[in-house]
């Protein structure tokens, strides 16, 4: 509003009719609003990722109509259904084999599978870490809420030992999988972890992983308040983020190896892995060029970029 | 539109029918291909991998069939014609992302070189036992388009027409092969680029704001979009409205499903394709494909020098949707049908099922591994005719 127009309604006396102003929300360029409101419950740490991916994707100089989103299934998995952009909502854990399709096909664009620590390491496990050992060009955001969420509370290969789930109603035995630590060790080139309370650090995250050149991965610890934190005895949506607040350290270049997450225990966050290393594409290229001379025809190279 | 010469080997070859399928689909304008290796299929996956350097097509060997299924989605949706080949255990594995691939109306072609099953089976040798899985294979009720080839020549031609018929309709098409087609070298003339008709994707003319992914027009077929565009439309494998926004009611289950079945049901005519030899006065008729009718052929030469004239042959080039009229009206006025086909009985269900009593329908089985004996179709005509 105009500070005159401020002014004017101010002067009026209270009786008269104001003209009323509509602001736009901030997001509502970015999100389907005419789907809301969202299937997601109050205090459920998957919308803050989802406005702390917005904000990124404003911090970059990408071209907007260049961002596709992918999603596998899960509460995590709605995501893509909810953000503006080509968006795509595939099948329980071929999110990434998907948005390696679309890659491919048309590299200009830029790719970002988001989804759920079930639906990324447990059923489509295999295609992270051959995507990462690739590096395959996309960005990877990982909801790690511990737990299956949308199908009731099931333990997930992120459930950390003892945690209750519905499916270990005693106490989960298993060893889990450190998400970075498997990026990582699988050749990803950019490596983040960060709580839902980090959304300043999660967001500059996004956002350099958006622009990293190669197979980016950010993990997002996220309460599921409804489901892992009842089953769990660990309260409110609040007393989670004060957890995340009083536990989390931040150690910025860890070593993925050293990031493991124990039941309640402390969460090492920060950015662990930003190295540079040949693309897919680009070794395709460049091999290609060598072994095949001018005959080989560059992929997803401009006439313009080849000369 | 017509073919792309870059992707066009103008001539004749000598080529078995997995490199004459790959070579099919290059000249259709495929320039993604994700596969995984499985035999007797991997020559066609070998064949693109050779040959797309050279013409800016981009080949991946995924990390299994499930992800290869997947890929060829996303690449499709980003506006390229793509392809994936399998057999076997291969195909079992992709019928999750078929479906995703029905819901989501994705043109694509799905290449099943068929070998013996069920589990690992007969990995280098004959079948025709996934024709049911072609039609039944991914949970729910969908309709998809499948093709079967049974020469070389005919593997280049019909995976043209297969992506075709997946640009035309939205649907993942299904090119069933088996063993015996995918590993016999025949004559293949590949025609110039020019006659080669290419049907191309229908877009959107709907501006970014306006266009709705699931709004469709009397051909039941709505336009698409590819991503990267500025449309920012949204599609998903949940049951969806127009917008392609989820809607988990009955009603909209029945708009969203029943049209899917329909866009195929309702245009059965065009996309069936039979080949048909000595219907007029036929009393029995040998319905066959795939390797198979080529078998059937020797059967009923058999019987014709036995000296039952009125044999009719009919081979199905079209497996699904199934000619279920033309099978109906012929039922009326033959004896039997003669089914050889290298399963236990399958597609002879949908003979059977459509001749309705009206005449008799006689399965010649075959477990696979190889062909039939000519002598073995040549009996059960002889039994037909009685
Ligand atoms: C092939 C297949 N198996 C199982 C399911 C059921 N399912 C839906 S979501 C889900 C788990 C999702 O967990 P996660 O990825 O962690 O997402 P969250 O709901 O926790 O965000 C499962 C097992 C499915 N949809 N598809
Ligand atoms: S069940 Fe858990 S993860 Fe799913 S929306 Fe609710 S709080 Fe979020
Ligand atoms: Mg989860």
């Amino acid at each position: 509003m105009k500070a005159a127009e401020v002014e004017e309604i101010q002067k009026k006396p209270k009786t008269r009719k104001t003209k009323s102003v509509e602001e736009e929300h901030p997001l509502e360029k970015w999100l389907r609003m005419d789907r809301m409101p969202h299937i997601w419950c109050s205090t459920c740490g998957i919308g803050t990722a989802v406005t702390c991916f917005i904000e990124a994707i404003k911090k970059t100089t990408l071209a907007r109509e260049d961002i596709c989103v992918v999603s596998g299934i899960g509460c995590s998995g709605r995501i893509a259904g909810y953000i503006k952009q080509d968006s795509f909502h595939t099948t329980h854990g071929r999110a990434i084999p998907f948005a390696v399709g679309l890659k491919l096909a048309n590299p200009k664009l830029k790719v970002v599978v988001f989804s759920g620590d079930g639906d990324l390491s447990s059923i489509g496990g295999n295609h992270l870490i051959h995507t990462a050992r690739r590096n395959l060009d996309i960005t990877v955001l990982c909801i790690n809420n511990f737990i299956y969420a949308m199908t009731g509370g099931q333990v997930a290969p992120t459930t950390p030992p003892t945690a209750i789930a519905t499916t270990t109603p005693y106490g989960n035995y298993e060893h889990p999988f450190n998400l970075p630590a498997l990026a990582a060790a699988c050749g990803a080139v950019y490596v983040a972890r960060w709580t839902a309370l980090h959304v300043r650090r999660l967001t500059n995250s996004m956002a350099e992983a958006l622009q990293k050149k190669g197979f980016s991965f950010v993990e997002i610890i996220c309460p599921c308040t409804t489901l892992y934190a009842r089953k769990n005895k660990l309260g409110s949506g609040l007393d989670l983020m004060k957890f995340y607040h009083d536990n989390s350290v931040i150690v910025n270049g860890a070593d993925p190896r050293e990031v493991d997450i124990q039941f309640q225990s402390e969460i090492k966050v920060g950015k662990f892995i930003d190295v540079d290393k040949p693309t897919y594409l680009d070794s395709y290229n460049t091999y290609m060029k060598t072994k095949l001379g001018d005959k080989f025809k560059p992929y997803g190279v401009t006439d313009e970029e080849r000369q | 539109m017509k073919a792309d010469p870059a992707g066009v080997l103008t001539g004749v070859h000598y080529l078995d029918g997995d490199k004459a399928c790959a070579e099919g689909g290059l000249a259709a304008g495929c320039r993604f291909f994700a596969g995984y290796p499985i035999t007797p299929s991997t020559e066609v996956a070998e064949r693109v991998s050779e040959r797309f350097p050279y013409m800016g097509g981009m080949f991946i060997q995924m990390e299994d069939e499930l992800a290869s299924m997947a890929a060829i989605l996303g690449g499709s949706w980003a506006g390229v014609k793509s392809m994936t080949v399998t057999s076997g255990p291969g195909f079992s594995l992709m019928m999750e992302n078929i479906g995703l691939g029905a819901m989501l109306e994705t043109p694509c072609v799905v290449v099943n070189v068929q070998r013996g099953g069920p589990s690992t089976g007969l990995p280098t040798l004959p079948g025709q036992a996934d024709m049911m899985q072609a039609r039944w294979g991914s949970h729910g009720d969908y309709r998809l388009i499948a093709l079967s080839p049974n020469s070389p020549q005919e593997c280049f031609d019909l995976t043209i027409t297969a992506f075709n018929f997946s640009e035309k309709y939205r649907v993942p098409v299904l090119f069933m092969m088996d063993e015996c087609v995918g590993h016999m070298t025949e004559k293949v003339v590949i025609p110039e680029a020019d006659k080669i008709d290419l049907t191309e994707r229908r877009y959107t003319k709907k501006k970014p704001g306006e266009y709705l992914p699931y709004a469709y027009g009397e051909d039941l077929i709505p336009d698409m979009a590819k991503a990267g565009d500025g449309h920012f439309f949204h599609v998903t494998g949940l049951t969806h409205d127009e917008r392609g926004y989820p809607d988990m009611t009955w009603e909209m289950q029945e708009k969203c499903v029943h049209r899917l079945i329909d866009k195929i049901d309702k245009n059965v005519d065009e996309i069936f394709m039979i080949e048909e030899e000595n219907m007029d006065k036929a009393e029995v008729v040998v319905i066959s494909y795939g390797i198979t009718s080529r078998v059937a052929l020797r059967g009923i030469q058999l019987a014709e020098q036995a000296g039952m004239k009125n044999i009719g042959r009919m081979r199905l080039i079209t497996v699904w949707p199934f000619p279920e009229k033309r099978i109906r009206e012929l039922a009326k006025k033959v004896k039997a049908f003669v089914v050889p086909e290298m399963n236990y009985g399958q597609m002879v269900l949908e003979v059977e099922r459509c001749a309705g009593g009206q005449c008799k329908t006689i399965l010649v089985p075959h477990g696979g591994g190889t062909v039939h004996k000519p002598e073995t179709i040549y009996q059960a005509i002889k039994e037909a005719y009685k």
